[in-house]
């Protein structure tokens, strides 16, 4: 352990942020400075460093250092990395071995769903709704539902396998994840009544909105918000208030709030 | 947050609280102190606590605030969410000034209710595309080399009430779904180096060990960049409600992604698309499309006081106080109109400046009774200016629930109280 104490320390905690890129971590040697050199020495290499990297951005590139290995933190073996490791992604990476059909889904659904989620995924009370608002999402008031919203069968099915039932997280067996997800699938008319879900059947299932999402585009469509000159003075016509929040009064009761002018 | 948020609800209103708006109506313009005073503590005499012993040390073993500041509380709107566990309660920002939120008013979003964790239970796994899948303990990670940031956390659904107008009368419901706090943690980017990521690597999914799991991709450009594994908040160990021991922190990006209670990171090359960042976080537009992965939190600002909750209390010499931030770097200028946005004066900002981090805004005003429609304006240092509602919702619509960043508008009455109002 001795040799890493003459280290130089962590380039994060120098505050110092080396630029990343195209650089894989544990690539390179490492940019040891021994005893003397610290304090002083040490910061002029950076401020070096630095002026160099002003200059010529690939220069400091190859001043770059190893990262440093604390030795510190414990293998993580198969068997613990297995009980955490419960993602799926769309591609059905990480879904686990079992199937279930949607008349099993049914089952379960009724006994650990409905209550919240309602018999046919309507929602009962102000549990969220699970299904139908289909052609909802361009109108003034969108229903968003695995049917009408979910792009992917992995975001609800890794959800139900993390989440679900509310209260009662991680208790379904993998059968009874695959037939509840189903079941739902079922209820917004994505599969049939005799859909088996597994990983075997995962690709045949299409979500009707695949096509809805698109990255986030702010910097190109809003570009009109960055304006190193915003108007100061006569902005705009006289203002008119056109809505007023105590109007709608639904904002919760605060006793002990004053008002008034001396 | 629940699609809930957004709806300008007719029920609620019939089964509405009376609340504030029947208080501004007792107060009328009559003169109020804030608290009754008593003259057996007021000069001439001698104050009761000036001639009595207090309470001894150690009888307050974790010091509370003020028994008279009461209002500085965290406040819930019930009617929002089905039930308390997922659900949120708010910053009383009005009751707050600097740049820091004291631990306890940090606003909660929980999914699955606040988890308990024993830290000695407590372990952070690493693992996918790595080539040695690690696991931390608590102390292991309390003895890496550690860096402290002031950063801002908003969550993408502030403000989301006010899409489709003024809603929610008081700053802490309309914005009080921020705070900002000293930060001490182990960067992101040590820990992945630990595990030695593989080139292939692309993005990294965080997730809680709470009962709702939490899980959130991440590029791994801004893992690498300023993410940090914090177990301190202003100093302390993270509060419960904030993911006691171990968040973790994604400057300015959305709440949602700094996941608490955090008990894994796994390395992969393509995002996960969890239910959190399609069925939620993501920002439904007019044509009925969805822009996801929106993390970074747009430059906003707000007036705290005077707001609905801190109306004025005295004609002649006033200040404007108000808290501005933006995910994109820093601030450089906050302006404040009292017309409603027809003409605007920088404001001064007061306190320290630093990157994705919550700031401090004064401006002073003699007030003689007028009307007044005060509105806050903040520029980031990449040029980005707050816009007006309007403006947003001629792009974005009124159904995208998060990112509202619009500038907020109170209406300062001849009585001294504030409104949330909407102005065109
Ligand atoms: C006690 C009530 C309750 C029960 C029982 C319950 N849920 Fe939920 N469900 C919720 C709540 C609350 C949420 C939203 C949680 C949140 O957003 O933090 C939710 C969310 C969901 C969602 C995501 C909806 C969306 O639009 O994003 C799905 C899917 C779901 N539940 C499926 C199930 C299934 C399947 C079961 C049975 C195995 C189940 N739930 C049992 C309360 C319940």
């Amino acid at each position: 352990m001795s040799k890493w104490v003459k280290a130089i320390r962590h380039p994060e905690v120098l505050g110092r942020r080396p630029s990343l890129e195209g650089r894989r971590p544990g690539s390179q040697r490492p940019f040891i400075l021994r005893g003397p050199l610290r304090g002083h020495l040490r910061m002029m290499v950076l401020l070096t460093a630095l002026f160099i990297g002003g200059l010529a951005a690939p220069a400091l590139a190859q001043t770059k250092t190893t990262p440093r290995l604390y030795g510190i933190g414990r293998a993580a073996t198969a068997d613990q990395i297995a009980g955490w490791d419960i993602d799926v992604r769309p591609d059905g990476q990480g879904a686990p071995a079992g199937k279930g059909s949607v008349k099993e889904g049914e089952k379960v659904y009724n006994e650990r769903c409905a209550a919240c989620h309602g018999e046919f995924g309507e929602s009962a009370g102000r549990w969220p709704q699970l299904a139908q608002g289909k052609g909802t999402l361009a109108s003034h008031d969108p229903v968003k539902t695995v049917g009408s919203y979910f792009a992917h069968l992995s975001s609800v099915f890794d959800y139900i396998r993390r989440a679900m039932p509310f209260g009662d997280a991680q208790s379904l067996s993998n059968d009874e994840l695959y037939a509840v997800t189903a079941y739902v699938l079922n209820l917004n008319d994505i599969v049939d009544d005799k859909f088996v879900l597994s990983r075997k059947t995962w690709g045949q299932v299409k979500m009707p909105n695949q096509g809805g999402f698109y990255d986030d585009d702010r910097e190109k469509t809003e570009k009109a918000f960055w304006n190193s000159r915003p108007c100061m003075k006569d902005c705009r016509p006289p203002v008119k208030i056109t809505g007023h929040a105590q109007a709608v009064d639904v904002t919760p009761d605060d006793k002990d709030k004053k008002g008034g002018v001396e | 947050m629940s699609d809930d948020l957004t709806r300008t609800s007719r029920r609620k209103f019939l089964a509405g609280a009376a609340g504030l708006s029947a208080a501004s109506l007792a107060a009328g313009g009559a003169v109020l102190p804030a608290r009754a005073e008593n003259a057996k503590n007021l000069p001439p005499n001698v104050a009761d606590w000036t001639k009595q012993l207090g309470e001894g040390v150690g009888t307050r073993a974790y010091g509370q605030p003020s028994k008279f500041e009461k209002d500085a509380v965290r406040r819930t709107v019930p009617w929002l969410t089905a039930t308390p566990e997922s659900s949120v309660s708010f910053t009383p920002l009005h009751a707050l000034d600097g740049i820091i939120t004291p631990n306890g008013l940090c606003f909660e979003r929980h999914h699955s209710g606040i988890a308990e964790v024993d830290p000695a239970d407590y372990r952070l796994m690493l693992h996918g595309m790595v080539d040695k899948p690690l696991i931390f303990t608590l102390d292991e990670l309390k003895r890496l080399p550690r860096v402290n940031k002031i950063h801002f956390l908003e969550c993408a659904a502030n403000s989301g009430m006010e899409w489709r107008g003024a809603q929610l009368n008081g700053v802490q419901y309309t914005h009080g779904m921020v705070h900002c706090v000293q930060y001490t943690g182990v960067p992101l980017k040590l820990l992945l180096e630990q595990a030695g990521v593989q080139p292939k690597a692309k993005w990294i999914m965080a997730e809680g060990g709470d009962a709702a799991a939490m899980n959130r991709s991440i590029p791994l450009a801004k893992a690498l960049d300023d993410c940090i594994v914090a177990y301190r908040s202003n100093g302390e160990m993270l509060r419960p409600e904030q993911g006691y021991p171990v968040r973790l922190v994604v400057p300015g990006w959305e709440g949602n992604v700094w996941v608490k209670w955090l008990r894994r990171i796994k390395v992969g090359d393509q995002p996960w698309f969890t239910r959190e960042e399609t069925s939620k976080y993501t920002d439904l537009l007019e044509d009925g499309k969805a822009r996801q992965f929106t993390f970074v939190m747009d430059a906003k600002s707000v007036i705290t006081a005077p707001s609905p909750q801190t109306p004025v209390k005295q004609k002649g010499f006033n200040i404007v106080s108000g808290l501005a931030w933006s995910g994109r770097g820093k601030i450089i200028r906050v302006d404040v109109s009292l017309d409603g946005g027809r003409n605007w004066k920088p404001a001064r900002i007061d306190g320290p400046v630093f990157d994705k981090a919550c700031v401090r805004f004064y401006t002073e005003f003699d007030w003689q009774g007028e009307e007044l429609l005060l509105q806050s304006r903040a520029m980031d240092e990449t040029g980005y200016v707050q816009p007006s509602k309007d403006a947003l919702r001629k792009i974005r619509g009124v159904n995208s629930i998060y990112h509202n960043n619009g500038i907020q508008t109170w209406a300062l009455k001849a009585d001294g109280e504030v409104e949330n109002v909407e102005v065109g």
